[in-house]
């Protein structure tokens, strides 16, 4: 399993939810957990993927969902998940 | 399952708190370069360098944009040159041919900074190692990213105070050749005692003669980070006050291990050692000497300093042991004051001096750090300065550096300004009364006397 996570930070507004699925189905990269909150007035959102072979494209993908973001105006970052493991747990 | 409000700390961490991995640093043996002629020699390191770090930068980029943290530094260390080019090398020039190599190595593989142009004389020196400290003002002149280091004593050997009394002149030497460019060679130039084999910062990296063919270190750090969670234990009791310091700098250190493995692995590299060092930049909010306001001072230097950076550094320490099993390097907080904008306030408020710089340097993890003195500093007297410090390391079985800059042709008042991560730096007195005949004796400080535990 090649786990990432997949965050959107910004204004909330309808659809990018919506968006952001459509295209995690599009390219095959399955979705674990999903969960959202609200920090200082912005809309967080969250979701822990399993990307298979697709991970080989990483690069790729992580530009593509920067550019979504971007025309949607919010923030998409990708990131492996080790890196949060490594912080919070022993 | 990794919850939310994880995933948020983690990233606040690293977008509004200066996180970053400020250093993936590889060391390579250059044993195998010695050859008796310097162009052989010249050649053997320069295709050494390129083959093993060739990749180097790539690998910092890729780690970079995997998991979202900058990497902001791509450095190299060799094995010291004193000793690789004793036998190429039979005069002075001679030794910055190497430097020169050194220099264009790094430029090919694209870092910006290649540390181990040094020499280790604790207890003595050979001739061509006193050749070799001759070389280092032309050699930082004509290289721009060379950096060099000199180890003059250890808790083991005592100090070697012939080259103490030398490396005075050597000091002023380099800022004299680099005055055009507000004497950043002495920026580059690092005098160590008990110097760490597997530094990953610089200047004073180099990977030592204990080590193996090649090896990856990374050093993390994020002052900022600390300083944040602090301000959530604002008014609490220093039991508080520890936890929190200990709990971040842990989290710091995993994510260290983590670049490290993740590098180590990519490039087909041992892994070295995690350096968890709070190593601040001008940036605002990447400071230690905030860190230090955020503990109750004032401004750093005020009575009451030289505990709160012991506690900060020994909680430091604590966190990253327990992160890392690989702890190495310099870890700890370091206290430069031309790269810490807070550090620079306290100068320029009167708060801190020079002497009570050397009274944390007894608790923190190097030493006198990037501290710009009048340019008129006779040369016996950045002697006595390192002396001083170097007896602090002997004595208290810890790694001590000086790094000072005199500013020719400046004074108190004035200010040396080096731009990006060097920062700038407010010239800062230096006490006047001569050491002369202390420094001149000629000769070395034998080995304390815990230093017999066979």
């Amino acid at each position: 399993m090649q786990k990432v996570v997949i965050t959107v930070v910004g204004k909330d507004k309808v659809g990018i939810m919506a968006k952001v699925c459509t295209y995690l189905a599009d390219n095959g990269i399955n979705i674990l957990d999903i969960s959202q909150t609200i920090v200082s007035g912005y809309f967080n959102m969250m979701m822990i993927a399993d990307m298979g072979e697709k991970i080989a494209e990483f690069e790729k993908v992580k530009s593509e969902l920067d550019e979504m973001g971007k025309s949607i105006g919010v923030q998409i970052r990708l990131q492996r998940e080790e890196i949060f493991d490594m912080m919070h747990r022993i | 399952m990794i919850n939310i409000s994880e995933v948020i700390e983690t990233n606040d961490m690293i977008q509004h708190e200066n996180l970053d991995v400020r250093t993936i640093t590889m060391g390579i043996s250059l044993f195998d370069c010695m050859d008796s002629s310097l162009e052989e020699c010249s050649t053997k390191i320069y295709d050494k360098i390129c083959k093993k770090a060739g990749k180097l930068v790539e690998t910092g980029e890729h780690i970079s944009q995997s998991y979202g943290i900058p990497v902001v530094n791509k450095r190299i260390s060799v094995t010291p040159i004193a000793t690789v080019g004793s036998s190429a090398c039979k005069t002075e020039e001679d030794y910055v041919k190497l430097a020169e190599t050194l220099d264009k190595a790094a430029e090919n593989v694209g870092v910006n900074l290649i540390g181990g142009y040094s020499a280790m004389l604790a207890k003595g020196n050979t001739e061509k190692e006193m050749i070799f400290l001759n070389s280092i003002p032309e050699a930082l002149k004509r290289t721009s990213r060379v950096c060099s280091s000199v180890n003059v004593g250890s808790s083991r050997t005592g100090i070697n105070m012939d080259a103490v009394r030398r490396m005075g002149d050597i000091v002023l030497e380099t800022a004299l050749k680099s005055h055009g460019t507000e004497s950043l060679g002495a920026a580059k130039l690092v005098v160590f005692c008990n110097a760490p084999d597997d530094n990953p910062f610089m200047a004073g990296a180099f990977h030592g003669i204990t080590e193996g063919e090649s090896v990856i270190n990374v050093g993390v750090s994020g002052p900022g980070v600390v300083k944040k969670a602090l301000e959530a234990a604002r008014g609490a009791d220093f039991e508080v006050l520890c936890e929190t310091i200990k709990r971040t700098a842990f989290k710091i250190t995993r994510v260290g291990q983590l670049v490290a493995r993740e590098a180590a692995s990519m490039l087909n590299v041992p892994f070295g050692i995690v350096d968890l060092s709070l190593a601040p930049t001008p940036a605002i909010g990447d400071s230690v000497a905030e860190i230090l306001q955020e503990i109750g001072l004032e401004y750093p230097g005020a009575p009451g300093t030289t505990a709160a950076l012991a506690l900060l550094n020994d909680q430091v320490k604590k966190g990253g042991v327990m992160a890392s099993s690989y702890v190495g390097g310099l870890s700890g907080a370091f206290i430069p004051v031309s790269e810490d904008q807070g550090m620079i306030d306290a100068v320029e408020a009167g708060a801190l001096t020079l002497e009570k710089l050397e009274a944390m340097t007894c608790v923190c993890s190097v030493g006198l750090d990037m501290i710009a003195i009048p340019g008129d500093t006779p040369a016996e007297s950045v002697a006595g300065i390192i002396a001083d410090e170097m007896a602090i390391g002997m004595i208290n079985n810890k790694t001590t550096a000086v790094r000072l800059i005199p500013a020719i042709g400046k004074t108190v008042g004035d200010s040396l300004n080096f731009g990006g991560l060097f920062g700038y730096a407010p010239v800062m007195p230096v006490n006047r009364f001569s050491c002369e005949k202390f420094v001149n004796r000629g000769g070395r400080i034998p080995a304390p006397i815990h230093s017999f535990k066979n």
